[in-house]
């Protein structure tokens, strides 16, 4: 550290830091937490789907009375968790991961910026995140549970939902504020702080997708606010924004206005909801790019189409929302509006999955870990994004819709999609963060372990959808079409278990790699872009000097120069 | 404060021709107008779903119009006063400015007590946002929504006002050794509180005269 620099107490350095990187790690170490509390919900009601009845092992003698009876699930638990698994991992795990985490350490440090451009906004978007985080997790301690309407929170059901509803309604409105505030702040400072010379067209791939991120953030996110304002109104003062005139609910006729609309909310809800799909996999993309750029020591193929795809992107995700909504009555117009919405929107998404695909071509691969996770994405994601066309179209969707087929689909793109992109970001920039390299033998153990309990989990729902299965259900074994299916369900449930198994070498290597003596070097991966320009770990105001940019992201085996890698920071000869 | 030293936070940026306080309150206003957008898109799809004489015209719900308009002259006023108080810093006119300042707070306050003052009529009309309150006697999805959209219009003005009396009273320090940043920062508030008005200007003709 430079005596400009002098050191902050604890506090002030750890806990209430306004530098990014510290808050970086926040939200990195926060969602990490969230997202290990959101799939231990799963594998409880995994244990539920594959030996209904029984009790669950290990934690079923330690549960609420409420949840459990004699340690088997009670029905309204696994609404709960259901709901609860699906709020966490998007909007507490996810989302603060790919953007909190990865955009606030890496973009600042990528475009040569001293800190975020707000940096006291910054704090306090991570604030306003641990506290919708912790209202979230809360409700499962309150009286009459957590949310339990799913994470999609339909009304009328949830209108007339228990009081974990008021609790998961009130947790959103900060973990909006704070999406709110991270995305203002990462669209001021990518357009307004980057290094001398560092032009739109030399950013790397991955501020770019962390750009168009933020611009779905800001813009899509008001809607739920709108839909949560409304509900909250309906749950709180009594109002019927979403219940329709004459509801009966168990037989009696509810005491409400009536006049409003359910299909209203899903409008709202999905507004935000399918931009904020590609919230969830753009930044991933830009992960992966920059791994296969770095790996097969090649300038990516197609950078230029791959932006302008992104962009295309970013703004088609606002017009498709209703894709999810086939079966709501909504008429044929509507639905070939967003049947042809929903087909040009796959066209930007196979561009720019196509152009990582032909980086591959000719290059001699180094498979470290981060790009053996990186090459997995690619099928994956491909597996992931296929799946989704025939929901995309209104026929094939009558058949498949709420079948876990979605869910199958959806889990393919953010789970060996996304959450591999979220592995190899870890892995590529953890010698940037603590200055160590993550063993190399527990990495690939929990790569190939994952990638294949992950399809083991995931491949089983597609077919259990085709044959008919509905999502959401308590207990499958109760229906004689879901039994015919119930072996893939036991396939899916010990896939999930491995899966828990499979991390473990993850956790060892995360916190003992950080603990090593050996330091690694300063640019172990031999990379061009600008956050290995500066001391590992950076210190506070990232650079000594501000950096200047001579060439683009991606200048590997430039012909004629002396390494194979070009940085953009070192001016080339000639 | 943080000593390193973040630029664009008083010089315009070359490219965009703002400093990054007023690119970051833009695109604030951006999602404003998305939310705002939102909640006009409910009105529009509620009323369409309603059979037309079940939907009362803002006259008919029991809304005064008189007093409506004036506060909307109150409101607009404020943001002439706004603007001046920032033309005045702007010409290093202390005095100008706080006058002018207590005057959009004044008016800014002025509107809340109108509006408070609407409210308890309509209460004491019986009209109130849904069932369940004690003297309800016509509760409709208009009534709901009036109350909702003027509640979140009046939250907006009142954090509008909360900003302005800090500038006033304690963010005026930064004049004496930043006067070109803290004009920057009543020209961010300033622009905030002019979208406030705005909204007002929608809201105003869709639940009163529509």
């Amino acid at each position: 550290m430079s005596e400009a620099h002098p050191e902050l107490g604890f506090l002030r350095k750890y806990v209430f830091s306004t530098d990014h990187k510290m808050i970086g790690i926040q939200y990195g170490l926060t969602a990490l937490v969230f997202l290990f509390i959101g799939f231990s919900l799963m594998m409880m009601m995994r244990w539920q789907l594959a030996y209904p009845g029984e009790a669950i092992p290990l934690v079923g003698g330690f549960l609420k009375n409420s949840w459990v009876d004699n340690g088997a699930m009670l029905p309204d638990f696994y609404n709960q968790l259901g709901a609860m698994h699906g709020t966490i991992m998007v909007f507490m795990g996810i989302v603060p991961l790919a953007v909190g985490a990865f955009g606030n350490y890496i973009v600042p440090l990528q475009i040569g910026a001293p800190d975020m451009a707000f940096p006291r906004l910054n704090m306090l978007s991570y604030q306003a995140f641990l506290i919708g985080g912790v209202i979230m997790l809360a409700s499962f301690f309150m009286p009459g549970g957590a949310a339990s309407s799913g994470w999609t929170s339909y009304p009328p059901l949830a209108d007339i939902a228990t009081t974990g509803q008021t609790y998961w309604l009130f947790g959103m409105i900060f973990l909006i504020a704070s999406s709110l505030l991270g995305g203002i702040n990462f669209i001021v400072t990518i357009v307004h702080l980057r290094a001398e010379g560092l032009t739109f067209f030399r950013l790397p791939f991955f501020v770019w997708s962390q750009l168009v991120t933020a611009f779905l953030l800001v813009l899509a996110f008001p809607a739920l606010q709108a839909a949560a304002i409304f509900q909250l109104m309906d749950r709180l003062a009594g109002t019927s924004f979403f219940l329709p005139s004459g509801l009966v609910v168990g037989g009696e006729q509810i005491a409400a206005v009536g006049g409003g609309s359910p299909l209203l909310w899903q409008h709202l809800f999905w507004f935000l909801a399918h931009p904020e799909v590609y919230v969830l996999i753009l930044p991933g993309m830009g992960i992966i790019a920059e791994v296969i750029a770095n790996n097969t020591r090649k300038p990516l193929w197609g950078y230029r189409p791959m932006v302008y795809s992104l962009l295309f992107l970013g703004f088609m995700s606002f017009t498709v929302w209703a894709h999810h909504m086939y079966l709501t009555g909504m008429g044929t117009t509507m639905s070939t509006f967003f049947q042809a919405t929903t087909m040009i929107i796959s066209i930007p998404s196979v561009i720019i999955l196509s152009c990582l695909v032909i980086s591959l071509w000719g290059a001699s691969i180094r498979f470290t870990v981060p790009m053996l996770f990186a090459i997995a994405f690619l099928p994956m994601f491909g597996i992931g994004g296929l799946t989704g066309l025939p929901l995309g179209l209104a026929a094939p969707d009558i058949f498949l819709h709420d079948t876990y087929y979605v869910i199958g689909h959806f889990h393919y793109v953010v789970a060996p999609g996304t959450i591999f992109a979220m592995f190899a970001g870890i892995y590529h920039w953890y010698p940037k963060v603590t200055g160590r390299s993550m063993n190399l033998r527990l990495g690939y153990a929990h790569f190939w372990l994952s990638l294949i309990f992950m399809n083991g989990i995931f491949m089983p729902m597609l077919f259990e959808g085709m044959a008919g299965v509905s999502r959401r259900m308590f207990d499958p074994t109760g229906y004689v079409h879901a039994q015919a299916a119930h072996t893939l369900t036991l396939v899916t449930s010990w896939s999930a278990w491995g899966l828990a198994v499979s991390q473990i070498p993850f956790i060892i290597n995360f916190f003992w790699s950080m603990r090593k003596e050996e330091r690694a070097e300063e640019n172990p991966w031999q990379a061009t872009t600008l956050e290995w320009a500066t001391a590992t770990p950076p210190p506070h105001g990232n650079f000594d000097a501000p950096p200047v940019v001579y060439s683009g992201p991606y200048e590997y085996s430039v012909p004629g120069a002396e390494t194979d890698f070009s940085p953009q920071y070192v001016k080339q000869e000639g | 404060m943080s000593e390193i030293v973040i630029p664009y936070q008083v010089e315009p940026h070359p490219m965009t021709g703002v400093t990054s306080g007023k690119l970051g309150i833009w695109v604030f206003l951006a999602s404003e107008v998305m939310l705002f957008g939102a909640l006009f898109s409910s009105y529009v799809l509620l009323r369409v779903g309603t059979p037309a004489e079940y939907w009362p015209s803002g006259v008919e719900a029991g809304l005064n119009v008189p007093i409506g308009t004036v506060n909307t002259i109150v409101l607009i006023t404020s943001s002439i006063t706004m603007v001046m108080s920032w033309a005045s810093l702007k010409m290093n006119n202390l005095r100008g400015f706080k006058r002018f300042m207590g005057a959009t707070i004044g008016l800014g306050l002025a509107f809340l007590m109108i509006k408070s003052f609407e409210y308890s009529l309509k209460f004491s009309h019986g009209i109130f946002p849904a069932v369940g309150w004690p003297e309800a006697t016509d509760p409709s999805v208009f009534n709901a929504l009036y109350f909702t959209l003027t509640g979140l219009h009046a939250l907006h003005v009142i954090l509008g006002i909360a900003v302005n009396v800090w500038l006033l009273f304690w963010g005026i320090s930064l004049f004496k050794s930043q006067p070109e940043r803290f004009a920057g920062r009543v020209e961010i508030s300033g622009l905030y509180w002019h979208f406030v008005d705005l909204v007002w200007i929608f809201l105003f003709p869709t639940l009163y005269l529509l």
